[in-house]
């Protein structure tokens, strides 16, 4: 299935992923090329077939409501490429 | 030579006093110098801290009561966080992140006693079958050609790994598997992989590639190897909520287990286009040496195995585009800066990721993507369910699966084709056990013609990987596969 | 009635819906270990897993979920045993992992109900249609740099109940009643304090415009409205800009709008609008969320009463009007006071002098009922002097005001101001005899048909004894002297 130019470019959008033209036609390629390869599921019939999220048969564990993190705002901090103080920062939000 | 020894040999001549600790890991150490320029196998070697381990554990062992793996060199892919050392997961975006913190398994092996000699390659984000994909170079296979110099993949993602410990430049080494990372590098390289079951070991710490399928697994010299390591990577972490509460049974005690009368289904899809003859030949000497060895051997039907492959390559794209969202240049790792936040995410992410991992990433939010969400990722989630069923209608009627591990030997690092597709085939054996999340094994069965390893696996049901062990232990003794690659530990680059 | 904006074509009725973020009362986050309380220094509440390191996992916090079911409990709505948790992703500053972990699918509490009570007396029921958990965000702080907006996640990742109504508000009277009365019902449960203040009750307002009959029209939402006054004047603004559109022959695009209150407008958010695909899927980090029924009816069981089922009962337990019930239950604290002062004494009169005098010195304090220095059983000790006629309800005002200032207790201020009620017969018919002596011009009017006249000689009487002189007595006196 091929991908239009306009739907990768939309999905670079959402991924955030900065592409020039050149990139972003190889890629389109690509995965055109996957999907058509991916195609091969059609002719898998899941009628009434349950889709699997995660391994079953248990249930999410639960932890008890007790405060045993914080305080630790250096080690949160310390691998920020650019901080103010004890803020991260991001280029100007204008809301 | 201490680097010819396996973990098993170790642990025992650590405690007759046949060598020191320190002497060990200084002999690992300085293999390690010597090879990995050229083999490129580890991404950081951390010389001083693992000096510094051995002799606290040389001062344990003195005392008597040292944890089984006390002093033992291992290497450590890098996508399990260690606290104070680099981890990268191969990446350009991580290439300078320190954690604050140390992942479950990592923990774990500490805990032991083990001794990290450093951070073994692996592909961007364990996202690959060759190792080709890592910001920090390829790694060169320490195995090649009869006669032929033609570097080759060690196969990935855990390629530094396989790498490292086919050198003996590891003694041991972790590895993560999401859809056959720790095994198909194990066949290509000659050494045993070990994906556990789902949930055995914890994800905590180790970077997330995509949540419901990666496992850490050990990828070492022997079979017992694997199972003392196991036992000490595995283990229920309340931080995991996958985490499983299974015990840990005593997987080193399924080494000698007799195998007589264990059934062994041979799943005739396997029989498929892409397998070469040689290795139809060893998976048919595999039978015969199960069948030796009294099992009963039958075959069995597993009837979606051919769509694996294309299911993986939605649900695992799906999961890593939302998984590695949080590469932003924000809080950790690698920004560029950029006028507005959306520009900085934009140049952060497209120059931080490699090609790869950005196409993942791309197929990812598409599959995910309004419209698009039922025909491909919801399609995938219940054609996954078809595939699990397999495993269990399969395992109604047999104790353990035998399969190849991989289609073929490993391919040269140039010798990558262009179209992914073709590169994700390597992982056709090993998707659908994933999928499933039953346990699997890679161990070495024979080399080829061209003097290249060939892996056989075995497949087991939930949380019996003490089957796998027993018979994994039967065709490795079978095998007698004593072969070393022409790179090693003792030998000149 | 219905309540309508009239436009040139006619009139418009409006339609709202309101998407309530409550946040959850718990020490901890909802999948971390971090503290939730506000007002930390930056950053400083932030595990591993709120900022979306890598290899940070999720595990629930299991207080939240019991608060989650206890607030469904008390909206009376269906309680599904098996929810799950989905991944939002989208890109923002705020949010550390590139997705908030919420429930879309497969929320933990289906529909329920909340009536709401309005001005005129009546009474309409608004729908619920969902409350799911899911993580807050971070937040941003954009003035203290000329190029750079400031990062604090000690918010992201508190839990919060999205509590989601039916379209069925009418007006924006309903809009505030719904949301006073959702913050009521939160605040007696003990999930949410419904502090709008610190944002930990925040609406997303959905308007639209139909005409009477009509099906729905196109709606916008406008997010984030900080307070219950906004939300009532933002449903005009917002409605009054719709039908303009759709009167000039336009037509409403569906969107996101953010509330101005300084220019009195709303405006659209196109910014966030062109990416706008969440790609929703279950975060393959956690398992489906199993509870137990019998959990859920153990957590049933010990639910507290709820401010309908209280009001009812205060009016028939202790006699008091629907209106007086409705004003002592507003605050579970409120509710508490008032039930510790009636107990064995004259409801009525309780309730009377809590919503009189008691309610009118807290607000000149400006205090809550927490803090007042009058305590219920200094009120009641106060109304047990009324009752046996230590003192008269002209004296004991009196007596609680100087209570309120120097937290004496009611004996106390009585005896040490000698304010005891004066019930000595002799005393009163002297004071009797004495003003009737003065004012004899005024005993020939009253004798001559001129009743009204019967105050003033009480009064007189009971200035003369310093308004200590018991009122039926000086009655019962005065009678017998003019009357006989
Ligand atoms: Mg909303
Ligand atoms: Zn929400």
């Amino acid at each position: 299935m091929a991908l239009d130019p306009a739907t990768a470019r939309r999905v670079a959008k959402l991924a955030r992923i900065g592409l020039n033209d050149q990139e972003l036609e190889t890629v389109r390629v690509q995965m055109g090329s996957i999907l058509d390869w991916i195609g091969m599921l059609d002719e898998v019939d899941v009628e009434n077939v349950p889709p699997m999220t995660g391994t079953e048969h248990v249930t999410l564990r639960q932890r008890e409501d007790v405060v045993t993190d914080g305080g630790r705002a250096e080690d949160i901090l310390s691998n920020a490429p650019d901080r103010a103080g004890a803020f991260f920062t991001v280029p100007k939000v204008v809301e | 030579m201490l680097t010819d020894l396996t973990i098993t040999t170790a642990i025992d001549g650590l405690r007759r006093r046949d060598f020191s600790a320190s002497e060990l890991v200084s002999a690992h150490i300085g293999a390690a110098e010597a090879l990995n320029p050229r083999l490129n196998a580890y991404i950081t070697i951390t010389s001083e801290s693992a000096g510094a381990a051995a002799r606290s554990a040389d001062e344990a062992l003195a005392k008597g009561d040292a944890p089984l793996l006390t002093g033992i060199p291992l290497g450590i892919k890098d996508l399990f966080c260690t606290a104070g050392i680099r981890t990268t997961a191969a990446s350009r975006i991580l290439s300078d992140f320190v954690p604050p913190y140390e992942s479950t398994v990592t923990q774990k092996l500490l805990h032991a006693g083990g001794v990290f000699l450093g951070k073994t390659n692996l592909d961007e984000f364990a996202m690959g079958s060759g190792n080709l994909t890592s910001f920090f170079g390829t790694v060169e296979s320490p195995w090649h050609r009869t006669g032929d110099a033609t570097p080759l993949v060690p196969g990935g993602s855990s390629g530094g790994s396989a790498a490292a410990v086919a050198a003996h430049i590891a003694m041991g080494a972790t590895g993560t598997d999401t859809g056959g990372s720790i095994r198909q590098p194990a066949a290509y390289c000659g050494i045993v992989g070990l994906k556990p079951t789902y949930g055995r070991c914890s994800r905590w710490g180790t970077i997330g590639f995509a949540s419901s399928l990666d496992q850490a697994g050990p990828m070492t010299r022997s079979v017992e190897d694997a199972a003392i390591m196991l036992g000490a990577m595995a283990g229920f972490d309340p931080r995991d909520s996958t985490s499983s509460e299974q015990p840990v049974p005593d997987f080193r005690a399924a080494v000698n287990r007799s195998v007589k009368g264990l059934r062994v289904g041979i799943p005739k899809e396997y029989r498929s286009e892409g397998l070469s003859e040689e290795m139809q030949a060893v998976w048919e000497k595999g039978i015969q040496w199960l069948k030796d060895a009294g099992c009963e051997v039958s075959d069995v039907s597993l009837p979606h195995t051919e769509y694996g492959l294309a299911t993986y390559y939605i649900i695992a794209p799906a999961e890593c585009s939302s998984n590695l969202a949080r590469y932003d240049g924000v809080r950790f790792g690698l920004r560029v800066p950029g006028d507005s936040l959306d520009e900085m995410y934009e140049k952060t992410r497209h120059d931080g990721f490699g090609e790869e991992v950005r196409r993942r990433i791309l197929m990812g939010t598409y599959v995910l993507s309004a419209g698009y969400y039922d025909a491909y990722y919801l399609k995938a989630q219940k054609i996954r369910t078809l595939i699990c069923r397999d495993f269990i209608n399969a395992f109604e009627e047999v104790d353990v699966l035998l399969t190849p591990t991989a289609p073929t030997t490993a391919f040269g690092i140039n010798e990558k084709p262009d179209d992914p597709v073709q590169m994700y085939l390597n992982d056709i054996f090993t998707v659908p056990a994933s999928m499933a999340g039953v346990p699997a094994m890679s161990v070495p069965a024979a080399l080829n013609a061209e003097g290249l390893p060939l892996g056989l696996q075995l497949i087991g049901r939930h949380f019996d990987e003490e089957t796998l062990i027993a018979a994994g232990s039967v065709l490795e003794k079978a095998a007698g596969f004593t072969a070393r690659p022409d790179i090693h530990a003792g030998v000149a680059a | 009635m219905t309540w309508t904006i009239e436009g040139s074509t006619g009139a418009w009725e409006i339609v709202v819906g309101l998407e309530v973020h409550a946040q959850v009362i718990s020490k901890a986050k909802l999948f971390s270990g971090a503290s939730t309380l506000f007002g930390g220094e930056p950053n400083s509440q932030v595990s591993l897993v709120d900022a979306g390191f890598p290899g940070m996992l999720p595990v629930i916090n299991h207080e939240c979920v019991a608060q989650a079911v206890r607030t469904g409990l008390g909206l009376k709505a269906q309680i599904n045993l098996m929810s799950r948790f989905d991944r939002k992703n989208y890109f923002y500053a705020d949010l550390p992992t590139g997705y908030q972990i919420s429930q879309f699918v497969h929320p933990i509490v289906g529909e329920g109900k909340i009536e709401i009570e309005l001005a005129d007396g009546t009474t309409r029921e608004i729908g619920i249609t969902r409350l799911h958990l899911e993580q807050d965000a971070g937040k941003l702080m954009h003035d203290q740099d000329p190029t750079r907006s400031f990062v604090d996640l000690n918010r992201a990742g508190v839990a919060l109940m999205e509590i989601v109504s039916e379209p069925d508000i009418r007006s924006p009277e309903e809009a505030g009643a719904y949301l006073r009365k959702l913050r009521q019902i939160l605040r007696y449960l003990g999930t949410c304090d419904g502090n709008m203040e610190e944002g930990s009750m925040r609406a997303d307002v959905n308007v639209s415009v139909r005409k009477t009959g009509e099906a729905f029209r196109t709606r916008c939402e406008i997010k984030n409205v900080n307070s219950i006054r906004f939300v009532t004047q933002v449903i005009p603004i917002e409605a009054m800009r719709q039908i303009e559109i759709w009167e000039s022959g336009g037509e409403v695009d569906q969107e996101t709008r953010l509330f101005d209150p300084g220019k009195g407008e709303t405006r659209s958010l196109r910014s966030k609008e062109d990416a706008h695909d969440y790609r929703y899927f279950p975060d393959p980090d956690l398992l489906p969320l199993v509870i137990e029924r019998s959990w859920v009816d153990e957590l049933a069981a010990a639910l507290p009463e709820l401010p309908d089922e209280k009001r009812a009962r205060f009016q028939t337990e202790y006699g008091i009007t629907a209106y007086d019930a409705g004003v002592l239950v507003a605050e579970q604290a409120t509710a508490d006071f008032y039930e510790a002062v009636a107990k064995g004494r004259d409801g009525r009169s309780a309730a009377a002098w809590m919503t009189g005098d008691f309610f009118a010195a807290l607000n000149r304090m400006s205090r809550g009922i927490e803090e007042s220095p009058v305590s219920a059983d200094a009120l009641g000790g106060m109304l047990d002097m009324i009752a046996d006629g230590t003192i008269n309800g002209k004296i004991a005002k009196e007596v609680l005001e100087t209570m309120f200032e120097t937290g004496e207790s009611a004996s106390d201020v009585v005896e040490r101001k000698g304010l005891r009620q004066v019930t000595d017969t002799g005393a009163i018919e002297t004071a009797a005899d004495e003003i009737i002596a003065k004012h004899a011009d005024k005993v020939a009017e009253y004798k001559s048909g001129k009743d009204k006249l019967f105050g003033f000689f009480v009064g007189q009487v009971m200035k003369a004894t310093a308004g200590k002189a018991n009122p039926a007595m000086v009655n019962e006196i005065l009678k017998a002297r003019l009357d006989g």
